[in-house]
């Protein structure tokens, strides 16, 4: 008895000792960009880095506004999670109702292995098909390379397929099977079934699968440089090149120093708070639906 | 008197078990016809084939007819969805949706299209009723259905199922879950509905098929031993098996 005792108490710590350590990571983390971010801020202000369109970091007089980049994020960002949110579900709903087991097995087997495809070769595919496709159609009209923002949201909604759809699948197959024989027993059809039953029942799934997307593509740094022509730039015409939060700091931190440096890791404080504000409103979104679960 | 349903050499193969094995047996309108026998015969099986549930399991293959008002809806011809709109089903667990009580009662006429708001709440007042449940909830029709007692959300699925105006429910052991005093209510109330509705249901509680049925089918490794009016079945059954398993003396 005692012996056991012991041996609970040991994996009771461990336990506890590795969730500290974890948060105490993710602490230190946040700890130090700011740390090392805060200088700019305060020297430039942190309304004009937020809002000013300017940023020549190695100017005589530097200027540190990121909208321009915020704006890119944001607007990469959204865009691509409006192609792949409902491509996602919608295949999702597909492998996990409509199409046979086997079939489901391979594309998810196929699906797997994309998610883990490093973003760069991502970015090499899109770069060969979609900015080369770009180049050649208007390249003759308006002089567009290719490299553009268009061709980071095609990259971002690739990255962000697979893990919206491995997620949402499992998400649809754990829905308790006695809410579909429930819904089909009163005479509901299939679809009917799926939307109104079972896609309810997924939702804290599906809406895991969305933040974890977002995540990802919010991140995302190679691949978008590698497609997005990287020139600071934000104009509603899509073809056009521009460079997000991150690959400004990827391009830059090699060579920064001082305010300027300081003033990349500020853009990691704003990333990080982005990211943060997208995980609130998705558990406001979820938690006003009706807190409900299979 | 007619019959609702009437089955004919009905067999049904989960892959290579045989689990239902040439069962004849024929269903009077307004009815309680409860289905005993011990566990893994076979039971559960046979209700779900009464409204095509069994559509759901691969590899599940049927043979045989099970004529529904005189119509054979065994066949690929016949429109599932069309049977099950006649044919309800109460589940072992009460298994409400998600959703509001409300919600949960509009279900299946909400999938039918009906929109009218005026005839959707008749339709939930008037099935609560038949249900026994309106007094208990009609303060709260928009909170939760998983916030009523177990016994309370069996009545629920029994109101959702009668919302469709059914002519058969059928029920898988609705009361297995469900206190002594809950279940006398669910019986009390299936005594009711008896006179709208045939009412098929799947029992381990002699007692509760003594009660409330008005037949009783007793199923054993998958064949159909007996079937007989409910007295004669308890007081004096032809068959052994039938009477070594109702005084207990069975498995
Ligand atoms: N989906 C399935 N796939 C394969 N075999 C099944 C399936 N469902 C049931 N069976 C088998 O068919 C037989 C009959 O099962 P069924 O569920 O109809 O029994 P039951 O009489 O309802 O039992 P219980 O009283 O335990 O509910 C059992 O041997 C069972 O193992
Ligand atoms: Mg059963």
């Amino acid at each position: 008895m005692k012996k056991y005792l012991n041996k609970q108490l040991f994996f009771e710590t461990l336990y506890k000792l590795s969730i500290i350590f974890a948060s105490l990571l993710l602490l230190l983390i946040i700890i130090f960009i700011f740390f090392e971010g805060v200088p700019a801020l305060k020297e430039y202000g942190v309304f004009k880095m937020l809002f000013n369109m300017s940023w020549q970091p190695t100017a005589h007089e530097p200027s540190f506004g990121l909208s321009k980049m915020i704006l890119a994020t944001i607007i990469s960002t959204l865009l691509s999670l409006l192609i792949a949110i409902p491509i996602g579900l919608l295949s999702s709903v597909c492998l996990v109702r409509l199409v046979s087991r086997k079939i489901k097995n391979i594309i998810m087997f196929i699906v797997e292995i994309l998610a883990g495809i490093p973003s760069v070769i991502v970015g090499f595919f899109v770069l060969k098909t979609i900015v080369a496709f770009l180049y050649q159609h208007f390249y003759m009209n308006i002089g567009v390379s290719g490299n553009s923002m268009l061709a980071a949201v095609f990259v971002l909604a690739l990255m962000a397929l697979p893990t919206i759809i491995t997620i949402t699948v499992k998400a649809l197959e754990a829905v308790n099977p006695m809410y579909t024989e429930a819904s089909l027993g009163l005479g509901a059809n299939k679809i009917q079934t799926i939307y109104k039953v079972e896609l309810k029942a997924a939702k804290s799934g599906i809406m895991a699968a969305i933040v974890l997307g977002a995540g990802r593509v919010i991140g995302e740094t190679m691949a978008v440089m590698l497609v997005s022509g990287n020139a600071i730039n934000i104009s509603s015409n899509l073809l056009l090149p521009t460079r997000t939060l991150t690959a400004n700091i990827a391009t830059e931190m090699s060579y920064a120093s001082g305010l300027h440096q300081s003033a990349l890791y500020a853009s990691g404080i704003v990333l990080f708070i982005m990211i943060m504000l997208i995980n609130i409103t998705l558990l406001i979104i979820l938690n006003k639906g009706g807190g409900d679960n299979a | 008197m007619d019959n609702i349903f009437d089955i004919k050499n009905l067999n049904l193969w989960y892959g290579s078990k045989h689990a239902l094995q040439g069962i004849n047996l024929r269903i009077n309108k307004q009815s309680v016809v409860a289905l005993i026998g011990p566990s893994g015969c076979g039971k559960s099986t046979f209700l779900r084939c009464l409204n095509r549930m069994n559509d759901l399991i691969v590899n599940c293959h049927i043979e045989g007819s099970i004529l529904f008002n005189k119509v054979n809806v065994n066949s690929e011809r016949y429109d599932e969805i069309n049977l099950r709109k006649k044919v309800g089903m109460v589940f072992q667990r009460p298994n409400p949706f998600p959703m509001s009580i409300y919600e949960n009662v509009i279900y299946g006429p909400k999938c039918q299209g009906i929109t009218n708001k005026k005839r959707l709440d008749e339709l939930v007042e008037s099935s609560l009723k038949k249900a026994a449940l309106w007094e208990d909830v009609k303060d709260r029709l928009n909170s939760s259905a998983l916030g009523l007692s177990g016994g309370q959300q069996q009545r629920l699925c029994i109101a959702r199922a009668i919302a469709m105006e059914p002519d058969v429910i059928l029920m898988d052991e609705p009361t297995s879950a469900l206190d002594p005093i809950a279940t006398a209510k669910i019986e009390k109330l299936i005594i009711e509905l008896k006179a709208n509705y045939t009412i098929i249901i799947v029992t381990h509680s002699m007692q509760q098929a003594a009660r409330i049925s008005d037949y009783t089918a007793f199923f054993l490794m998958g064949e159909l031993i007996e079937y007989d009016k409910t007295d004669i079945i308890f007081a004096n059954p032809k068959n052994k098996k039938t009477e070594d398993y109702i005084t207990g003396r069975f498995g």
